[in-house]
């Protein structure tokens, strides 16, 4: 083995450029793991701590989606109303049975099962024909989901969505630890409170959700979906039922990601059609999981991280940006906060491009084959 | 001879529209406002197949499915509803004459625009990933949301007012019926570009080697014929029409967003799955179901009407998988 190394010093230095980017990748992800773990300590006010319960609901997301697109080459646009299923479920029971973990059980329960069998329906009807045409299904679906929900307002609150409190547990008044007075303890200036408990709930089934994933990923079942999107008919002449398949992991894809929102639904303590079931979420789940490196499954973590960290502080410099040419025409209003998806979208154009496997896939496989 | 002989004899799929309407009549009542309903039926679905011609085309020819076509007709409305905007003068003027150059100049501005757009789109955004599904899918989306974010950029996040041009206004009274002026000319102009459609694609010989591409595009180039070529036309005309269908719409609707493009997307996707894709005659009779059935339903069950046209995609998905028409399977 030393021996071919030394014979072929381009295979040894790619060989050095792979390990390089995996220990890129594999730090950055830890890095982010470290601080989505102790989030609470490290970042104690409360917008730091929306944003890192929303990266850790959002990895979950984007890595169901990444199963999807990424390891089977299924494109599909109904995503969120997944997502949406599982949020309005646990929200709607929550709102009519009480806050309390039976109401998220049941009605958690019952969106995750209506997801799932809906994505039987779509998967059976359409995942025969070409990617691209269950794409427009997929679109069509989830747009009219949309509309639904907004509509049937008796049900779901329309426009405006509902509002109801979470368990007990959760609630900021609650006191996890206590000290010898009977106040809330405080371990490094926190006070551990319902709050505390609350991100851990999120981080937690979030953790284990990802985990599953990365397992499903790398079994037997990872295998053949691979299979299928890098040759569909071979791996149908091997023996594979490719439709079987496709379905299959569309509803495990459809489940998870129903999971994720009631996850979402009890952090946020609000569902409507703008938190779960919109567009704009479906693209920037798609411009995660793209911009991270589809079929990585780390690719969505760093993804979902760094668009997300984007939002946040690509406004503040576009803000500084309008505010120096404020005099030009034009040019203030393409510069404007509001517009920095029009400057994700072309990075987004140039990526699919240039690096269409993306950050992680990228940084693992560099030097090319 | 069994029922589906004689469905098939007196023209197949293609009676589903009349039947549609004669089945709507009992369930409405009054004949005076299902004859205003099929006639904004008609004219909303000859509006659509404006849109959704161009995309079922370019995907039969190249197997290229755009998902940044909406751009296209939300650019179409914008320009019109600016170019109407801006010649406000012969909007408003008492002669026939001026106000038909308006919308003349609104709608030719659209598709002109329609047209270099097209051309761009096609060379920059859509010719690197050629038989790439995945990319395609992926950088027209990206394509789109580009447009969209331009389109907020120039024009505002607020809607805009849309002038109609003043001999488009008001109604034609024929008895106690009362039909907009501007359906039925929606309806004339639709009209007018199938037929022009169908006769350039089944008597000419561009037409002829379109519809050979999209049969066995192999074949044609191993004859000697540069479809890529003839792609860029189609998909430079598919742009056109959709600009087009964005502008009439602009001047239907009255009042734009910039949400526009996005919505009627969703019933141009609808329409191209239902009709088939690859085919302009399959693409018209999904339009005109899904005006006719939207509606309808809109009429009569006024929650549902997004609702129907999902259901009416779902049903005809289990009866015919590749949609009424196809013109390619795929």
């Amino acid at each position: 083995m030393t021996a071919t190394t030394q014979a072929n010093p381009a295979a040894a230095s790619h060989v050095r450029a792979v390990r390089t980017g995996r220990i890129i990748v594999w730090s950055a992800a830890a890095i982010i793991a470290f601080c989505l773990m102790f989030a609470p300590f490290l970042f104690p006010d409360v917008r730091a701590q929306q944003v890192a319960a929303r990266i850790c609901v959002f990895i979950v997301l984007a890595a169901s989606y990444d199963l999807l697109i990424g390891y089977t080459g299924i494109v599909s646009f109904a995503h969120t109303m997944f997502f949406g299923f599982g949020a309005y479920g646990a929200a709607m029971a929550l709102k009519s049975m009480g806050a309390g973990f039976d109401a998220i059980f049941l009605g958690g329960a019952a969106g995750v099962a209506l997801a799932a069998l809906l994505a039987v329906a779509i998967g059976v009807l359409s995942l025969r024909v070409k990617a691209i045409f269950f794409a427009m299904v997929t679109l069509a679906a989830a747009s009219v989901m949309m509309v639904l929900a907004s509509q049937l307002s008796d049900f779901t609150g329309g426009e405006d969505g509902i509002v109801y409190s979470a368990p007990k547990l959760f609630s900021p008044a609650t006191k996890l630890l206590t000290d010898d007075n009977g106040k809330v303890l405080k371990i490094l200036g926190v006070s551990m409170n319902g709050k505390v408990a609350a991100y851990y709930f999120v981080f937690l089934s979030c953790l284990l959700l990802f985990y599953a994933l990365v397992r499903i990923v790398r079994s037997p079942l990872g295998t053949v979906l691979e299979a299928i999107r890098e040759n569909e008919l071979r791996a149908e002449a091997i023996g594979y039922r490719v439709v079987a398949y496709r379905t299959a992991v569309f509803v495990i894809a459809a489940i998870i990601a129903a999971i994720a929102g009631v996850i979402w639904a009890v952090w946020l303590k609000y569902t409507g059609p703008e938190s779960t079931l919109s567009f704009a979420i479906m693209i920037d789940i798609l411009l995660m999981v793209v911009i991270g490196g589809m079929g990585t499954m780390v690719g969505a973590v760093l993804g979902v991280v760094i668009m997300t960290l984007a939002q946040f502080y690509l406004k503040d410099v576009m803000a500084a940006a309008a505010e120096a040419t404020s005099g030009l025409p034009l040019v203030p209003h393409l510069v404007d906060p509001d517009r920095w998806l029009l400057w994700l979208g072309i990075l987004f154009i140039l990526l699919v491009y240039f690096f269409p496997a993306g950050i992680a896939g990228t940084l693992m496989k560099k030097g090319g084959h | 001879m069994t029922a589906s002989d004689v469905f098939n004899r007196f023209g197949g799929v293609n009676l589903l529209p009349v039947i549609l309407m004669i089945l709507a009549l009992p369930l409405i009542g009054s004949v005076s406002s299902w004859v205003t309903l099929t006639v904004a039926g008609l004219a909303m679905g000859m509006m659509i197949f404006l849109m959704a011609s161009g995309l079922s085309l370019v995907f039969g020819l190249m197997d290229v499915l755009n998902f940044g076509h909406s751009a296209f007709i939300s650019f179409g409305a914008f320009i019109a509803a600016s170019v109407l905007a801006a010649l406000a003068a012969w909007v408003s003027a008492d002669s026939v004459i001026l106000n038909a150059l308006a919308l003349f100049a609104a709608i030719a501005a659209a598709s002109l625009f329609g047209l270099l757009a097209g051309w761009f789109f096609e060379r920059v955004i859509v010719q690197p990933v050629y038989r790439d599904h995945l990319r395609q899918i992926l950088i027209t989306i990206g394509a789109l949301i580009v447009a969209e974010q331009l389109i907020l950029a120039i024009w505002g996040g607020a809607p805009i007012a849309v002038a109609r041009p003043s001999f488009l206004e008001g109604s034609v009274i024929i008895g106690d019926v009362a039909i907009e002026t501007y359906r039925i000319f929606a309806c004339l102009l639709g009209l007018a570009v199938f037929v022009a459609l169908s006769l350039v694609l089944n008597r000419t010989r561009i037409g002829l080697l379109i519809r050979a591409g999209v049969e066995n595009r192999e074949m044609v180039e191993a004859l000697g014929f540069r479809i890529d070529r003839i792609f860029v036309g189609v998909f430079m005309a598919g742009s056109a029409l959709a600009a087009m269908g964005g502008a009439m719409w602009a001047g239907y609707q009255g009042l734009i967003s910039g949400a526009l493009g996005g919505e009627m997307m969703i019933l141009v996707f609808i329409v191209v799955i239902i009709g088939g894709l690859g085919s302009i005659e399959g693409s018209l009779l999904g339009a005109l179901l899904v005006g006719l059935l939207g509606n309808y339903v809109a009429f009569l069950f006024p929650k549902l009407s997004l609702a129907s046209n999902m259901l009416l995609m779902m049903a005809v998905l289990l009866w015919r998988p590749w949609g009424l028409r196809p013109a390619v399977k795929l």
